[in-house]
């Protein structure tokens, strides 16, 4: 069955029908043709296809795209629309914080959500103090970061990256 | 002997040249080829682990609106070659273990083709099925050759005589799980049939090596290479499971070839991943050990009891690292395989090595405890002059210096005691050896073109996340006496001369000396001032070649393990690796590929463990939610070090290869270091905290 | 992945008239399991209701001194709320051991103790399962039971062929969270509303597994009411599992300690959120030295029933749920004393 949505996508509005099937990130891969957040699992098991969805990280494989019929999205490519790298991407150029980039799109996006939800004084298990606002320790890091799985390997560059890009000299 | 190219860019930590496509995501993987009106396919996997199609009704499936065909044993095209069974798909009623394909959905978008899958009814005469791998399973058999082609089994001298005589002895069984590699980006193919077109076929795969890709693939449906592209600009992780095509490579050109004009689009789900691309069997590793008093070994000893299926074999080389690692006068060594009714095994990142440095690097830290020696004094002793199984001298061994810099970075001289506890935690270290062979395949050809005041480089080569778009034009730059950045290399594509897979840590060796011999050729030809257009093609089969020395990479990585004392729970704080590895062509992607063997080895050491289950004849825990690998919060303080090694045998670069050595040794240093904080000695893979509970205060 | 329609009604109401009235009509809020249900061939309804925008979003202080927490707030907000971490450290402590950020901002209040279980075989729909296809049997008995339950399964020594056979555990850790803190689930059904006592939300598998809870077809839960804790009492929950993050709980301990009462509720272990009922009695106005709270788990566990398996099965949870409540409760207390 089918629906007729709009998303924005990267900032530009899009109108399409979909299968009341489809998620949000096959609607972005098969039908909007943006394919920088990844399939790597399909079931919410691996964190390469999150998104900005309206702000937050989100995993675009468990949305329905129907359900988020006037969204607002920003993959990885669009954290770059203007041609400058994101400070994100940039950290993870520096850092070699990936290898065979295919979780990278979705590592950039958390981590972009990660250092908006820092800002908030969002705690996350790795904190001591529940009430305290959290830093960018190596621990908040990892744990915030470990939605997303990098099967290669680069946690430990990682997380340097995300810090760096958060302003911690390290 | 060679002489070294003179290091310019090699050496320069340049960041990749794929970088910024990948951290903005848009560089393109097999299944994201942008294709015009493309057709999904989705395979039906067989429910049964051994049997015979009954029955295979496709009429709901095909009633679907939307739905474009459906390829069954009963009507898909009959292929030119079926020897080998893997690739044979679709051919015939049998149902050689759970999860084999037998059936495709060919539909107008991906839900109607995995609708359309599901409608496929399919009925099966289930037979009786074995798929427990046992070490007293009574159909062991001795493989006529190991992977790739090493032999079976080795002895020298009289092991029992030494067992039976020595100061100390171990003698224990030491076992590693079910690995599946898991590659983020699922296995995919995109394919194209258009019989009028110049090259009929065309597959945008997801592999570690196009050409061989593509060899296979012509092989099973008798076409020309002429008649066949193969395009893979980026991988997204492969770890050797991309290595060798499997069957939904075929499976997508059959369904390409059923819709001719058409392209399809086949990506297989991470579930169907843990039955159709390959795995690491399980090993059952019995090892000897004897020593005299000084810890000097007189008896080195590993047997093997694995698996491979029923329907092709593949014989993982678990015990080669026994032969060349410690001297000793008396060592043997044996392979065993019982062929079960399971999915086909294949190559993961370090075959043979990564199982084999298991129960090996365990058993002398049980031999060091026993003899009351520092394990890594252990090692020192029995180093060997030369390669214990060729007497060969080596190209260059630096496992001591690795050793004596591990321990010096690590700490290692005023380690805590066994059993020192800090709060909530028992705290334990732990060293072993890494070791990888250095190795360059015999098939690989370069071609270099001088265009538009540049030099472009092509190369069939495969870039996997190990930094080849972007080592290859250092190697190519220094070889030619030019700027890195006058320099492109071109990868990822058939029409680009032929290489070998990116495997066996390899790929830089072999494609790099392939390049220097085109750049030397070139330089030859046509001097230091070419025309527009001037090209030559270099084979690395014209590189200078050393046959008279054993060549291996080197390593130790020292650990530092805590257990919780309530709860058993296991970290990692810190994992230090020191590796001797030749040249090193780019420090920023060498460490990164270091780091990555070193992580994986720590997530085999603590989580990986496709569990079995024998009933079913499946893996139960056939997910990334179940079948865990590390996450970033399991990574501590973790760091990659190498020797600023000169090795004038290897190649031209002095490169040795570093996409493997990292995860040979780590799971042994992760369970000598639980050893020392909680005394359990744990010899089954994975260190779960299970396992340790019973230990606990 | 059958096809399905798609409804967003104009508010909860009329998604539960909507749902009531098609036998084969699933509510959806954040999606996080309900999509991955679809695509396994899990969930195959007929109609799926959006009810993500139709309860509140808001987190208020109730009369009591209490707080009602809207069905749509995420559970990224809640751990958030400065009441919740200063007041209930145990709820906002379950939320961030669960799952991962990106499923967090996702999922919902409302959503979360509606999970269904992790079992392998559940999510397998080519092996058979009694909560999956009622009567069909049970795969895990004697499969891979290193996640599955050891107390209030349906027999002793459960038969895979008998239809009741069910030896799943609860996944949600928000769920066990609840449970210690004697929430209050409200409810919207086509009978009007209703107050379920968290604690009998959930149900043990009983004659029919199919069921987890003891929601009607069409009820929607539209808060969830914490009632204050008492005066001094500490609240803490501790998670354990096989790797550092994203993971699902081997066993899991909801713990409140208050003056002269422990609270306990274990996750991991059980068809639902497990109320250590027995182990609180013991412990009822004695000393909570780590002697007296085994000894306590020790009576909790007397019908524990670990079951074999082809990985070795789950035994271990026995004594590693006691250690892990003994660790828990002594963390408390000694905060207390300090």
């Amino acid at each position: 069955m089918d629906a007729d949505i709009t998303l924005t996508v990267d900032g530009a509005q899009q109108r399409l029908t979909v299968d009341t099937r489809t998620t949000l990130l096959d609607a972005l891969r098969e039908r909007i043709g943006n394919t920088s957040p990844k399939k790597g699992c399909d079931h919410g098991q691996c964190g390469a296809c999150t998104v900005l969805l309206d702000g937050d990280r989100a995993l675009s494989c468990l949305a329905l795209a129907v359900a988020h019929d006037g969204a607002e999205i920003t993959t990885a490519d669009g954290l770059a629309a203007d041609g400058e790298l994101h400070p994100v991407q940039q950290a993870f150029l520096e850092r070699d914080a990936f290898q065979c980039g295919y979780c990278t799109p979705g590592q950039v996006c958390s981590a972009v959500g990660v250092l908006d939800e820092v800002r908030r004084g969002w705690p996350s298990h790795a904190s001591q103090d529940l009430t305290a606002d959290p830093e960018l320790s190596h621990d908040e890091v990892a744990e915030r970061m470990s939605g997303n799985l990098c099967r290669c390997g680069a946690y430990a560059n990682i997380v340097p990256a995300v810090r760096q890009a958060g302003g911690v000299q390290a | 002997m060679t002489e070294l190219l003179e290091p310019r860019a090699i050496g320069r930590d340049t960041v990749r040249r794929d970088g910024e496509a990948k951290v903005r995501g848009t560089a393109t993987y097999a299944i994201e080829t942008p294709v015009q009106h493309p057709a999904y396919v989705h395979p039906v996997q067989a429910t049964v682990p051994l049997g015979r199609i009954t029955g295979i009704d496709t009429s709901a499936a095909e009633a679907i609106e939307g739905v474009v065909a459906v390829l069954t044993h009963e009507n898909a095209e009959r292929l030119a070659s079926t020897d080998d069974r893997e690739f044979a798909v679709l051919q015939s009623d049998e149902v050689a273990f759970r999860g084999q394909v037998v059936a495709v959905v060919v539909a107008e978008t991906s839900e109607l083709a995995r609708q359309g899958a599901d409608a496929v009814e399919v009925t099966y005469a289930e037979q009786p099925h074995d798929s427990a791998l046992r070490v007293d399973h009574p159909d062991l058999y001795k493989p006529e050759k190991i992977n790739p082609s090493f032999e079976t089994d080795t002895a020298e001298g009289d092991v029992a005589a030494a067992m039976a005589t020595a100061h100390v002895t171990v003698e224990e069984t030491y076992s590693t799980a079910m690995y599946h590699n898991n590659p983020l980006e699922m296995h995919a193919t995109t394919a194209l049939w258009d019989p009028s077109a110049e090259v009929p076929l065309t597959l945008w795969d997801s592999t570690q090596g196009v050409h061989p890709d593509r060899a296979a693939v012509c092989e099973v449906f008798g076409l020309e290479q002429e008649q066949v592209r193969v395009i893979c600009p980026f991988v997204g992780g492969g770890f050797g499971s991309k290595g060798t095509p499997h069957a939904h490579v075929f499976l997508a050109t059959m369904a390409a070839r059923a819709v001719p004009g058409r392209p399809v689009k086949l990506g297989l789900t991470r579930q169907q991943m843990f039955s159709l691309v390959g795995y690491r069997t399980p090993t059952i590793q019995r090892m000897q050990l004897a020593a005299d008093r000084t810890g000097r070994l007189q008896a080195i000893a590993i047997d093997v009891v694995e698996q491979t299926s029923r329907i092709k074999e593949f014989a993982e080389q678990t015990g080669v690292p026994t032969r060349m690692m410690y001297a000793s006068p008396n060592r043997r060594t044996t392979h065993r395989l019982a062929a079960l009714d399971v999915p086909v095994p294949s190559w993961m990142r370090a075959p043979g090595e990564c199982p084999g440095m298991f129960g090996p690097e365990v058993a002398m830290d049980e031999l060091a405890e026993r003899l009351g020696i520092d394990p890594v004094e252990l090692r020192i002793r029995n180093e060997p002059e030369r390669d214990p199984e060729t007497g060969k001298p080596w190209s260059s061994r630096n496992l001591v210096q690795c050793l004596r810099e591990g321990a010096e970075r690590f700490g290692w001289a005023d380690r805590p005691p066994a059993g020192h506890r800090e709060g909530a935690w028992l705290v334990g270290t732990g060293v072993a050896s890494s070791v990888y062979p250095t190795m360059r395949q015999a098939t690989s050809t370069a071609r270099i073109r001088y265009e538009d005041g540049r030099y472009v480089a092509e190369i069939g080569a495969a870039d996997l996340g190990t930094g080849a778009w972007t080592v290859l034009p250092q190697i190519a730059a220094d070889a030619l006496d030019v700027d890195e950045g006058d320099v492109e290399v071109r990868i990822g594509d058939t029409r680009y001369p032929i290489a070998s897979v990116a495997g066996g840590s390899s790929g830089t060796n072999t494609w790099g000396s392939a390049l220097t011999v085109a750049a030397r050729e070139f330089r030859t030809k046509f001097g230091r001032s070419p025309a527009d257009g001037d090209e030559v093609s270099g084979d690395v089969d014209q590189a200078s070649k050393d046959d008279a020395h054993a060549a291996y990479a080197f390593g130790a990585q020292f650990v530092e393990v805590r257990v919780n004392v309530d709860t058993g729970e296991l970290r990692v704080p810190r994992l230090y690796g020191v590796f001797g590895a030749g040249r090193i062509i780019n420090p920023r992607t060498a460490r990164s590929q270091l780091l990555g063997g070193m992580t994986m080895g720590l997530s085999m050491a603590l989580h990986e463990n496709s569990v079995w289950d024998t009933r079913l004849g499946q893996v139960a825990n056939h997910d990334l939610a179940e079948y865990h690998v590390t996450v970033n919060a399991d990574v501590g303080d973790m760091q990659a070090h190498w020797l600023d090694e000169h090795d004038p045998y290897v190649n031209v670069m002095g490169s040795k290869g570093i996409g493997e050595i990292g995860i040979t040794g780590t799971a042994a240093a992760v369970v000598n270091a639980v050893h020392r904080a909680t005394g359990i000695r744990i010899r089954d893979l994975p260190v779960t905290l299970d396992k340790v509970l019973t230990a606990l205060p | 992945m059958k096809p399905f329609a798609f409804a967003r009604p104009a508010d909860a109401a009329e998604a539960v008239a909507t749902v009531a009235t098609e036998p084969r009509a699933v509510f959806l809020a954040g999606g996080t399991n309900l999509v991955d249900h679809l695509k396994l061939g899990v969930a195959r309804p007929d109609l799926v209701v959006d009810v993500r925008r139709l309860t509140s979003r808001e987190i208020t202080d109730t009369a009591d001194g209490g707080l009602r927490i809207g069905a749509a707030v995420t559970n990224s907000e809640l751990a958030a709320d400065r009441r919740v971490r200063e007041r209930y450290p145990v709820l906002a402590q379950a939320l961030l051991a669960g799952a991962t950020g990106q499923l967090r901002n996702l999922a919902t209040t409302g959503g979360n103790p509606l999970q269904r279980t992790r079992c392998v075989y559940f999510q397998d729909v080519s092996t058979p399962c009694n909560k999956r296809e009622p009567g069909s049997g049970c795969s895990a008995v004697g499969g891979y039971t290193r996640y599955h339950a050891i107390l209030g399964t349906s027999a002793a020594l459960p038969d895979p062929t008998a239809p009741e056979t069910c030896i799943a555990t609860h996944p949600s850790d928000m769920a066990v969270a609840l449970a210690v803190l004697d929430a209050q689930v409200q409810v919207l059904g086509p009978a009007g509303a209703r107050t379920i006592p968290f604690a009998e939300l959930h149900r043990l598998p009983g004659d029919d597994p199919s069921r987890d809870t003891v929601l009607e077809h069409g009820e929607l839960i539209t808060a969830i009411d914490l009632p204050p804790l008492p005066a001094g009492a500490r609240s803490a929950y501790r998670k354990v599992r096989d790797r550092a993050s994203y993971a699902f709980a081997l066993v899991s301990v909801a713990a409140v300690v208050a003056d002269g009462e422990v609270r306990l509720a274990l996750g991991g272990v059980a068809h639902k959120p497990w109320r250590a009922s027995r182990a609180e009695e013991a412990l009822r106005g004695g000393p909570v030295a780590d002697d007296a709270v085994r000894h306590a788990m020790d009576v909790e566990l007397t019908t524990a029933q670990p079951q074999p398996g082809v990985d070795g099965g789950n035994g271990f949870k026995i004594p590693l749920v006691t250690r892990t409540v003994v660790a828990t409760v002594r963390d408390l207390t000694q905060e207390t004393q300090a």
